[in-house]
Order: structure tokens, then C-alpha cells, then sequence
């Protein structure tokens, strides 16, 4: 039979489509030293923003190596690839803990493999530092959140809109729990402020083709979009936007996933004017940033990009090594006691500390792209927020477990 | 606005999509209709030809630069498939299973590759000026409707290349030949045809237009080192859908695919979109298996 045989080849090929990817080597040396894990995508889709959050993780242990360690010990960083494959972190995050003998992780990045991640800490009882921005609806006793909680990127940046006067508001996402989950809080929240949501449209993680999108906003006409696509994506739905006769300074947009290296990526004409919501833009005032932008630039290259979630990785181990100060161990029941015990650190972000809920008191900054891929800051909240995991609207009465 | 602009919009846009996904497919089609051969490594000749559009515009920046991309990506995209057929595949043909498994080696080394020189991050390839525009119905029915310039040109890049390679395969020499051993090869090479020049020649032609189709992809979507895995596989589904091998087939597959997937999403998202296309196109191989056109082809028969 003819056509059975012409589909063999078919389905391989597809089966090869679906095929993934490999991992890499750790690194190691002796000594009076502790280990610590760094686990991080550095293969795969994801590789293009988690291996700058390593080398911020990595050169905040090498500064803390240089200047004398943590009482008293050099710290022995061991670096895992999680490959952009939630089961490989959660595998990789065993190793670290049960066979490589960490004392903590930094590391993670999608909330894929954070939640891939939680039960293998809880299990083992260690702690992990998960530096990126999420949609919040967790707070586990083992993982120390400092990226935004909705509460502190999300809805800020719905204030600032508020105040700005933008009355109908289109949300865009890529399909899966963040932007889901983003959209269900802003939707609440522009209901209880008596404002539009003129709509609401998902592509898939790497999806190229925005026609039918762009034409629902401009049947729609809103006053501005909301975006929470991830990865490639944003380069085809910005340069489709350009072609439609939309193109930022038109129909603003306010993006929730592009720091200064996607901008960077893109080709920062193409997204110039757009907004961003961040709580660090590498264009902040202040020494510490300055510091940090210079020295990271120093080992990295001259025109290194420094976005949010590499300060995050960067600010989690100068906490963790604070907390393991105040608590005299590396003992990570008393290094969680410490750490939400400890005052304000004065970071490049500016002043942040863990509060009791394990995340992290911070401040909400609104960016504008310039045409160098830059940020122009145009709006800060009024002082630093404090997260909250659990929207009041979307999820009433959740609390922390902990707290 | 109300729903006719919406409505006729979405057919444009299907229109669209479909001369994107005949673009890709199209190279596909011919290499698998003459050689039975299926090359995993053709997501990778549209990343190529994206890539070439880059270094084409550093050279020649401008508004011209996009039109000399093109020539540049054809034959770029050209020589490296006569690379791949001359060095691998011709030494592989009778084994279709192993072409699969080293174009697809291929197709990993090629991705490397472009990180390693270009990284892991995308590279910046604009529409000029010219192509940066849109047309919108001012007033009647259709108020509102947009038409963007640079679909436009892609949808006639696509009209241009459908139109040569059916007056290349109907009114030439070469196309006799290419005929004549598609049908049936042991016959033409009896009556004297080289058969090894003729796919040689075919499976550049198929790689040079996935170039070229990589430099109008690049207007509308990313320059990354993965970027031809987005449009393989719905390049593939297209084939099958077509008739494997029909390049008529490729074109109306395309076209269904792509008004299919616009028409839907008025009513539903993306991601529902792309599930009702994959349960309508294994509904349709189940009742008509040999895809929208059959070929007739002892090459396919053996």
C-alpha cells in the first residue's frame, strides 16, 4: 500500500520535531569551602535570558569570594543546566541538593520549572532563590521569591495606566499559567476601577503570526495594550504591529517580559516608545547600581545589557550571604528565619528586604524605551510595596501557609 | 467598525498566511515529489536565508536592500543545498529513514552553527520604509479594513514564485526533464536524461526558494537560530495536506490551511485555532488519504 509507506517517514519526522535537548558539566574545586547550587537554562529557548542571570549569580559569589567569603569560607558555586525542561530542573535541583551537597539554589526562571522545582525543596528541606517576576497563587516555606509578585509589576502598571487616563485596555499573552493568571488579576482589577477590557487573546509560546490578533485590536480599538508574551514572540508581534500602521507611538503598548536585552535583541527602533514595568531598569540613579552596572560590565563586555532578573539573581545571594551572617549556619531552616528577619539592604534596585511571607519588598518602577534599548524612567511607585501572593480579588481570604 | 471589516480583513490575512506557509513549503514538495526525500534540515535554509537578509542589509543598507536580499538568499540557500545533496543525501537515496535522521543531524548543526556566529539572540532585520505602511478603507462597508504593505509584497513574492516554478515545469527543457523523471526515473535515465543532475538541480531549486522564502519571513517574524522550526512543521502539515509531492496540491493546501486558521480565529483564540487545524486536517486525511491532489508518480509507488 502506497500511502502507508510515505507515512512512516512522516511520523518520524515529527517524532524528531518533538525531540529535546542535552545537558552540560559542573564545575568543582576543595578546599574550606560550601556549596552552593546555581541552576539555570543554559541550553534550549530559555537560554537567552537565564545565562546572564548565572553570570549575575556568579559574580556576586566571586565579589563575596574576594572580599573574604561567608563566615569564613570561600563559596563553591555548582552550576547545573536545567535546559529549559522543567523535568531536568527538577532533577538537576536533587543532584544539587541530595548528591552535590548544596547548602542552597539560586536559580529557575519560568514558572514551569519553579513549580517543577518546589516539591523536590520541600522534600529535601532546602531553599531555593528564584530571582523572575510571577504570577504569584504559591508561597511555598522553601523557596525565597524575589521576583515581582503581581502586586508589585502587574498592577502598579495598571495604576500608572489609571492615572495616565487610558479607559479600554487589550490584553495579549502567551499561553500558559503567567500570562493566564496575569490577565485574570488585571481583568478583576480594571472591572473594580469601572474601566474596559476591550479584550483578551493568547498566542502560543513562540507562535509568529499576529494577523487575526491585530485585527481584534483594531476592531477593538483600545486605548492601550497589555503584553505578556515571552521569547520570540514579541519580535513577530511588534514588527506585525509596525506593518499594520500600529507601531508604538500609535497604540501604546505596556510590556510585562521585555527588559533592556530583549530590547536589545529586537532591534530597539522596533520597540521604541513602548513601556515596560520592571523593579530595576539598568538607567536608576544611585552608587550601588552604578557599581553593579560597571562591574558587570567589566567581566562581561563594555555593551552588556543588565536587566531585572539578573539583579534579582545578583541581590538573592548577597541576602542569602546576609542571612547566613545573622543566623551564624548554613543550616536552611535558619538561614529562612534569618532572612525575613533581616532589615532593609541597600541594593542596586535600591532598598528591598524579605518580609515575613518569604518575597521581596520592593519598589515599582514604569520604564519608556529609548532608541539605545534603554529605559526612561517615568513613574515609580510611592515607596516600596509589599508583595502579596495572593491577589485579594482574584483569590479572597488565601493566605501564606507561613505567615 | 463593524464585523464586514473584521470578516474581510481575516480572508486577507488568510491570503497572507497562506503565501507565507507556500513559501515554506514549497521547497519541501519538490524535493520529496522527485527524490522521496524528506530534508529536516529546511526550517533551517529559511533561518539561512533570513540570516543572508542581514548581511545582505549591512552591506547594501537602504530601501533597496531587501530586493537584493533576495537574490543573495536564493542562491546562498541554493549552495548550501548543493553542499548537502552532493556530500549526504545523493549517498543516501535509496534510504529514506536515514535521510530523515541525517538531514535532521543536519538541521541541529546548522542551528548550533548560527549561534555560534551569530548568538543566541535574534538579529535585526526591518521592512524599508516603502513596505512600512498600511491602506485602510476610509469609508463603505468595508471602513476600518486594513491592509498592510508589507503582506502585500510577501503575497506577491509568493504569486512570483508559484508562477515561475509552474512556467519552469511546464514550458522548459529543464521542466521536461524534471517531468519525465518524476514519472518514471528508471525510464528517463534509459532514455538518456541525467538523473543525478536533474535532482541535483531540484533540490537546490527547493532550497533556494525556502531562502528566499527566509528573507520575506524575516519581515514579519524573528532572525533567530531556531526561527525555521515555527515553520517547518506547519510547512509539513501542508505537504501532507496537499498530496505529498503536488506542488498545485502545496498551493491549495496552503490556502485552506491558511483561511481555515483566519476564519476560525474570529471566533476563538490562537491556540484553539491551531487545535480545531490539526483535528480538520486528520479528519480530512482520513477520508481522502492521497491529501487535496494525487499524484500519480512511479516513484512514489515503489
Amino acid at each position: 500500500m502506497v500511502m502507508r509507506g510515505m507515512y512512516k517517514p512522516v511520523g518520524l519526522a515529527a517524532l524528531l520535531l518533538a525531540a529535546t535537548s542535552l545537558s552540560a558539566p559542573a564545575t568543582a574545586w576543595a578546599a574550606d569551602t560550601v556549596k552552593v547550587g546555581v541552576l539555570q537554562s543554559l541550553t534550549g529557548t530559555m537560554a537567552i535570558s537565564e545565562v546572564t542571570v548565572k553570570n549575575a549569580e556568579i559574580l556576586a559569589i566571586e565579589e563575596i569570594n574576594a572580599s573574604g567569603g561567608v563566615l569564613g569560607k570561600k563559596i563553591e558555586p555548582v552550576v547545573e543546566d536545567g535546559a529549559s525542561d522543567p523535568a531536568i530542573f527538577a532533577q538537576k535541583a536533587t543532584k544539587l541538593v541530595q548528591d552535590g551537597g548544596v547548602v542552597t539554589v539560586f536559580g529557575g526562571w519560568t514558572s514551569a520549572s519553579r513549580k517543577a522545582m518546589l516539591p523536590v525543596f520541600q522534600k529535601l528541606k532546602s531553599l531555593l532563590w528564584y530571582p523572575v517576576q510571577f504570577e504569584g497563587n504559591e508561597c511555598s516555606p522553601n523557596i525565597m521569591y524575589s521576583g515581582a509578585q503581581p502586586n508589585q509589576q502587574i498592577l502598579p502598571a495598571l495604576t500608572w495606566a489609571v492615572e495616565k487616563g487610558y479607559k479600554s485596555y487589550f490584553l495579549i499573552g502567551s499561553d500558559y499559567v503567567f500570562p493566564r493568571t496575569a490577565n485574570l488579576i488585571l481583568k478583576k482589577h480594571i472591572d473594580a476601577d469601572k474601566l474596559k477590557v476591550a479584550g483578551e487573546e493568547y498566542v502560543p509560546l513562540g507562535g509568529t503570526d499576529f494577523s487575526a490578533v491585530i485585527a481584534k485590536v483594531q476592531a477593538a480599538k483600545p486605548d492601550i495594550i497589555f503584553s505578556t508574551l515571552n521569547g520570540d514572540s514579541n519580535v513577530s508581534f511588534f514588527k506585525q504591529m509596525a506593518a499594520a500602521g500600529l507601531p508604538s507611538a500609535k497604540l501604546p503598548v505596556m510590556s510585562f517580559s521585555i527588559g533592556e536585552q530583549e530590547a536589545v535583541a529586537m532591534g530597539p527602533s522596533l520597540v521604541e516608545g513602548s513601556y515596560a514595568a520592571w523593579n530595576y531598569f539598568q538607567s536608576l540613579d544611585g552608587a550601588a547600581n552604578k557599581k553593579f552596572v560597571a562591574a558587570y560590565q567589566a567581566k562581561f563586555g563594555a555593551g552588556a545589557a543588565v536587566t531585572d532578573p539578573m539583579v534579582h539573581g545578583y541581590v538573592d545571594v548577597y541576602a542569602w550571604k546576609a542571612a547566613v551572617e545573622k543566623a551564624g549556619s548554613f543550616d536552611p531552616e535558619k538561614v529562612r528565619a534569618a532572612a525575613v528577619a533581616l532589615d532593609y539592604l541597600d541594593t542596586a534596585m535600591g532598598k528591598v528586604k524579605f518580609a515575613a511571607n518569604q518575597s521581596l519588598v520592593q519598589t515599582g518602577y514604569i520604564g519608556q524605551l529609548d532608541p539605545t534599548g534603554q529605559f526612561k524612567i517615568i513613574w515609580q511607585s510611592k515607596g516600596t510595596i509589599d508583595p502579596d501572593p495572593y491577589d485579594p480579588l482574584v483569590f479572597p481570604g488565601k493566605k501564606c501557609p507561613a505567615s | 467598525m463593524g464585523e464586514w471589516p473584521l470578516i474581510a480583513g481575516q480572508i486577507f490575512n488568510g491570503f497572507s498566511v497562506a503565501s507565507l506557509y507556500v513559501l515554506a513549503a514549497l521547497g519541501l514538495a519538490l524535493s520529496f515529489g522527485l527524490m522521496r526525500v524528506i530534508n529536516m534540515a529546511h526550517g533551517e535554509m529559511l533561518m539561512l536565508g533570513g540570516y543572508l537578509a542581514y548581511l545582505t542589509l549591512q552591506v547594501v543598507p537602504g530601501p533597496l536592500g531587501i530586493l537584493a536580499a533576495m537574490p543573495v538568499a536564493f542562491l546562498g540557500a541554493a549552495a548550501v543545498g548543493a553542499v548537502l545533496e552532493t556530500t549526504l543525501i545523493k549517498r543516501l537515496s535509496a534510504r529514506p529513514l536515514d535521510t530523515l535522521l541525517a538531514t535532521w543531524g543536519v538541521s541541529l548543526i546548522l542551528q548550533q552553527a548560527a549561534r555560534n556566529i551569530f548568538g543566541a539572540i535574534g538579529v535585526d532585520v526591518r521592512a524599508p520604509q516603502w513596505l512600512n505602511h498600511a491602506y485602510t478603507v476610509q469609508s463603505g462597508l468595508l471602513e476600518g479594513l486594513t491592509i498592510p504593505a508589507t503582506r502585500l509584497f510577501i503575497l506577491a513574492v509568493a504569486f512570483a514564485v508559484m508562477g515561475a516554478l509552474s512556467l519552469l515545469l511546464a514550458r522548459t527543457r529543464i521542466g521536461l526533464l524534471v517531468r519525465a523523471v518524476n514519472q518514471d526515473r528508471g525510464m528517463a535515465a534509459a532514455a538518456g536524461i541525467n538523473v543525478r543532475a536533474v535532482d541535483l538541480s531540484v533540490f537546490c531549486l527547493g532550497t533556494g526558494i525556502a531562502g528566499l522564502a527566509g528573507v520575506v519571513l524575516a519581515l514579519l517574524g524573528p532572525v533567530t537560530p531556531n526561527v525555521g522550526q515555527s515553520y517547518v512543521v506547519p510547512a509539513f502539515l501542508v505537504v501532507v495536506l496537499g498530496g505529498l509531492g503536488s506542488l498545485k496540491g502545496t498551493a491549495i493546501a496552503s490556502l485552506i490551511v491558511g483561511l481555515f486558521s483566519a476564519l476560525v480565529q474570529i471566533l476563538v483564540d490562537v491556540s484553539l485555532a491551531q487545535v480545531l487545524l490539526l483535528l480538520f486536517v486528520i479528519g480530512f486525511i482520513q477520508f481522502r488519504p492521497q491529501g487535496v491532489v494525487a499524484v500519480r508518480s512511479r516513484a512514489l509507488d515503489a
